[in-house]
């Protein structure tokens, strides 16, 4: 059984980031990273160093022997400084340590239950749970793979699928009229995949800093003080403001800190059917946007809001608070009537929806890129010594494909025989 | 005639059939196998080979079971190669030519000679039915057996259709009626069906074959057999010859496509791509300028060759044409023009992991009528559901083979959840733990199986246990003690000077050395046997990759544990999507580790789908 790690807290800057160790090798990894053993179960202070003996972090450590632990198994609980880049720091470590991996998700979960850790109540529980991860994971993968590592991951598939095909090609078919040396094209596709993995791999990283934050879009019709909304909130005159309906046409960004997590507010273009050209290329962009962000504000009344935008979670309030007789439910961004109640309703939704998204998953997708980059690495270097290799080095590629199947997809042995047949005329 | 009850009747006597009664009578159930003719048990009505890359491998699983394929195509091989002989041996594969007759009379004999099995000749026009469970057998002439189970590997009998140009016939194989009634009862189950097709070759006459010029393939000097109670050949060894096609044979050949039941739209059936017909070969690869055939003796005392790559639908004049344009086959005869065959075949995820329907109690499917193409897949079918028919008579708990554990688990996994959608033939690259699951090791793999079972003799017995024995004296010798790099270095062995010290096992598993060179550092080992030698060769070069790969086989073997319940109701599991409640109603999985290759699975939803059914067996005990 080997030893998985995650963030078990809120992502995003707080106080406190809590990450949890289960399995045999959690109390060795205590060992390995503070210098010094830990004698069962307790609590002490340690402070934590990587692998070149800088410090990271100091720590409260945490010990749970099992079977008396949340999973049953050997638990460690590693308590530190809350910040983005802090957390990121001892995750990469952890990542380093040999019999360590990070957790898919609900693994914890499967684990408990596997060592019947979990009472029928929690069981019950669970599945609001597993909703909620699913459904962030779905999210979390469509956002990926839609922008431009989505591209770069389908052009890894397509050669390492390529790839394997020519290798299993000399392996099953080797009675039949196939080469008998691949590696020459094999080793260009692995260079190929390995130059772009390395860029990824130090991109992933900075990526997480600049842009780990969520996404709210602020959505009406024109005229309803979006803008001025956004500037309250911002506390700074971002975006125009002005009496004619139609003034904002683009996407205006503001990054600000809500509750300790990033956000980037997006003030649209006012929703209705535009005359003007431009205009309606800024609605076009504004319900775009819109739809894709992670949460949106209507300001319109609960029945106003366009159905094809709304999703779970949203928020809608009325404007223009300061000239309604009943401001329930209403805002104003110009006397800031209602301005709380929006900022903290946002925070409650999102430090909920952090729960099971973000860093990890960002955390994932780098260790999956490292695995991978050390298969093809070794992959590479056995193809280099023959054929009588070339079993060897097929098993060292399957390994880092399926490392980058949360990128890629799952590669299945149909692809390669599509690959194969497609490539060479078989049949003896 | 009126025939007392029975254990198990396996319907069909050729490779699936045979070796699924073989394996039930080795459980010790009354059974009784069912052919047209006596003399059909054991053809191969294909291509006259047994083994090759993958296939191999479960001709070497199925003997560690100790069923008869692997011994009778050793006494019946005349030609024996191992495949991929330079490249690492998980992927070699013994591979041999048969002669026909031989493989036929030899099969026959075992088939006689096995205790606890009886041969009836007849033709099975019915089941008898017990409410919704099969209980037996109808025959043409009225009589009936009644049996605990039924074993069905009738092959290509539903629909059959032969083509040769544009003529078409019904029929099996060539020569074989086709059983109407029989599969008017089988369309009664309602069970999804597909259509598939293959092909053969023209056969021609060897001794209107000018073999002086053409290129000729010899066997191993050493021949690698399959079975392990095997100890040497029995048949006057042969060489195959090769040919190729040429441009003259290709335009022959595209300027007749109209005329192939293929080109000429006859066939709907879907056919192998890695068998294609040459008429596919010429269209699909046309900047090839020539393609390989081996021309393949069928027998020693039969002047029969198997021309092997260049099956066809073709007329059959326009097939005399093209023959005659190869070089070496200008004055070639042919004594049987090569046809295509079009047939019915029953998804096999209607079978559960035993073989056995899903909806129709006491009945199994084995082979070709599984959508499998190729003796060995037949054979190893028919295992897997001669033991589990015998097992249920019994009242005992089912076998299941694993991914983990061998090639056969791989292939009923692969058709019971995934269906096939051409002829379906294994590959090594299908085996994940490839590297485990070795045609050297199936023995150590499988044979304890076998022996808890039941399915295996005194004779495998008494070998397999000393050879374990053997093994285990090697590998104490080379892992007692530890040598210094010096040490090493000093025997002639290339190694880091590191200060690490080394067992024997581990300077092994270095690729570039053998056994022989670690004998001046332990002189006992030259005590030990070349074959053992070997074995400990390979378990050593793979070790540090098997090591890698338990993680992946214990999450496998745990997830084949978690066994879903028959009446499982996916619809009620909170949290899945409903498009996977619906994908999971459809497929059943009967355990997780089926439902965690479905597609759009993900782990958490594994998780929900893991604590709902361990809520519902804590339901169930309280």
């Amino acid at each position: 059984m080997d030893t998985i790690f995650a963030l078990a807290s809120a992502p995003g800057r707080a106080g406190v980031a809590v990450i949890r160790i289960s399995g045999p090798a959690a109390f060795p990894a205590v060992h390995e990273l503070t210098g010094a053993g830990m004698a069962g179960r307790g609590l002490s202070v340690r402070r934590l160093f990587d692998s070149s003996g800088d410090v990271l972090d100091d720590a409260v450590v945490l010990g749970f022997p099992g079977p008396g632990s949340f999973t049953g198994e050997d638990v460690v609980e590693l308590q530190i400084h809350g910040s983005v880049a802090g957390v990121s720091a001892v995750l990469g470590r952890l990542a380093e340590l040999p019999d360590l991996r990070l957790a898919e998700p609900g693994e914890f979960t499967r684990r408990a239950l596997e060592n019947n850790r979990m009472d029928l109540a929690q069981v019950e529980g669970l599945a609001d749970l597993i909703d909620a991860e699913t459904e962030a994971q779905r999210k979390q993968a469509q956002a990926v793979l839609g922008g431009a590592l989505g591209a770069v991951a389908d052009g890894w598939r397509e050669k390492l699928i390529r790839a394997a095909a020519l290798i299993e090609a000399t392996i099953d078919f080797a009675e039949e009229e196939v080469p008998v040396d691949v590696t020459p094209e094999v080793s260009a596709l692995l260079i190929a995949v390995q130059d772009e993995l390395s860029h990824e791999i130090k991109g992933v990283r900075i990526a997480e800093r600049i842009r780990s934050g969520f996404e709210v879009a602020i959505v009406g019709p024109p005229n309803a003080g979006k803008s001025t909304l956004l500037n309250t909130l911002a506390g700074r005159a971002a975006a125009i403001t002005s009496e004619i309906a139609g003034t904002t046409r683009d996407v205006i960004e503001v990054r600000m800190d809500l509750a300790g997590l990033p956000v980037t507010l997006l003030d649209t273009a006012g929703l209705r059917e535009a005359e003007d050209k431009v205009e309606a290329m800024g609605v076009a962009l504004a319900r775009e946007r819109a739809a894709a962000a992670d949460l949106r504000v209507f300001l319109m009344s609960e029945e106003e809001v366009p159905q094809d935008l709304r999703q779970n979670g949203d928020i809608a309030m009325r404007p223009k608070a300061d000239l309604l007789m009943d401001a329930s439910d209403a805002i104003s961004g110009l006397t800031g009537q209602g301005v709380d109640v929006l900022v903290s309703r946002i925070e409650e939704i999102l430090t909920h929806r952090s729960a099971s998204a973000g860093l990890a998953t960002r955390e994932r997708h780098r260790w999956a890129m490292m695995t991978a980059q050390d298969g093809l690495i070794a992959a590479q270097g056995l193809l280099e010594q023959g054929p009588e290799m070339y079993d060897l080095a097929a098993e060292d590629l399957r390994h880092a494909i399926r490392a980058l199947e949360s990128l890629v997809g799952r590669v299945d042995v149909e692809n390669l025989l599509d690959e194969i047949f497609s490539s060479f005329c078989l049949g003896k | 005639m009126k025939h007392s009850p029975v254990d198990v009747v396996v319907i069909g006597g050729g490779h699936a059939g045979a070796e699924a009664a073989h394996a039930a009578a080795r459980m010790g159930a009354r059974t009784v196998l069912v052919t047209l003719k006596r003399e059909g048990i054991g053809v191969m009505s294909c291509n006259p080979a047994i083994g090759g890359l993958g296939k191999g491998h479960l001709v070497r699983e199925i003997d560690a079971m100790d069923g008869v394929m692997g011994r009778v195509a050793d006494k019946a091989g005349i030609q024996f190669r191992l495949l991929n002989r330079r490249k690492g041996p998980a992927v070699r594969g013994p591979r041999a030519q048969a002669d026909r007759a031989i493989y036929r009379s030899a099969m026959l004999a075992e088939t006689e000679a096995r205790e606890g099995l009886e041969i009836v000749e007849g033709e099975v026009t019915d089941f008898l039915m017990d409410g919704l469970r099969v209980s037996g057998v109808l025959f043409a002439d009225g009589s009936e057996i009644r049996a605990g189970a039924v074993v069905l590997t009738t092959g290509t009998f539903l629909r059959g259709v032969i083509h040769i140009g544009d003529v078409r016939r019904p029929g099996g194989r060539m020569g074989d009626k086709p059983s109407i009634k029989l599969a008017e009862r089988i369309d009664s189950f309602n069970l999804p069906l597909g259509r598939l097709k293959t092909g053969t070759p023209p056969r021609l006459d060897g001794r209107t074959i000018n073999w002086d010029i053409l290129e000729s393939q010899p066997g191993d000097e050493e021949p690698e057999l399959f079975s392990f109670l095997s100890k040497q050949v029995e048949a006057k060894q042969i060489s195959c010859g090769i040919t190729y096609t040429n441009a003259r044979t290709h335009e022959i050949i595209r300027e007749n496509l109209s005329r192939s039941a293929m080109y000429g739209g006859h066939i709907e059936g879907v056919g192998p791509r890695y068998c294609p017909s040459i008429e596919d070969k010429v269209v699909r690869f046309a900047d090839k300028d020539q393609h390989q055939i081996f021309l393949e003796p069928e027998g020693i005392d039969d002047p029969t060759v198997y021309p092997n790559g260049i099956s066809t639908s073709l007329p059959e004049e326009v097939q005399e044409a093209y023959i005659r344009s190869i070089a070496g086959l200008e004055n070639a005869k042919i004594v049987q023009p090569g046809y295509a065959i079009e047939y019915d075949y029953v998804d096999p995820r209607a079978l559960n992991a035993q073989l056995s329907l899903r909806d129709v109690p006491g009945l199994y499917f084995a082979g070709q009528i599984n959508g499998t193409t190729g003796y060995e897949e037949a054979a190893a079918q028919g295992l897997v559901a001669g033991l589990n028919a015998a097992l249920a008579v019994q009242g005992r708990e089912a076998v299941a083979f694993s991914r983990t554990d061998s090639y056969i688990g791989v292939m009923i996994d692969d058709l019971t959840t995934r269906g096939v959608a051409e002829p379906y033939r294994m590959f090594t690259s299908r085996a994940e733990f490839r590297l485990s699951l070795r045609a050297d090791n199936a023995d150590q793999r499988l044979t304890p199986l076998g022996l808890r079972l039941g399915c295996v003799g005194e004779e495998r017995r008494v070998a397999f246990l000393d050879k374990i024995e053997r093994l285990d004296t090697a590998r104490s010798l080379l892992s007692s003690e530890t040598y210094t790099p010096k040490q090493i270095g000093s025997v002639g062995i290339k190694v880091k000077e590191d200060g690490n010290r080394r067992t024997g096992l581990e300077i092994l598993a270095f690729p570039d050395v053998a056994f022989e060179s670690l004998i001046p550092l332990v002189p006992a080992l030259s005590s030990i046997e070349p074959p053992i030698r070997r074995q400990v060769e390979n378990d050593a070069l793979y070790a540090s990759y098997i090591e890698r790969q338990k993680r992946d086989v214990s999450a496998m073997k745990r997830d084949e544990a978690q066994v879903i319940p028959h009446e499982f109701d996916f619809m009620i599991v909170d949290g899945l999507s409903n498009e996977l409640k619906q994908k999971l109603t459809h497929a059943r999985p009967e355990t997780l580790a089926q439902a965690g290759r479905m597609e759009g699975m993900t782990p958490a939803a594994l998780a929900l789908l893991m604590a709902r059914l361990r809520r519902n067996g804590q339901a169930k005990r309280a």
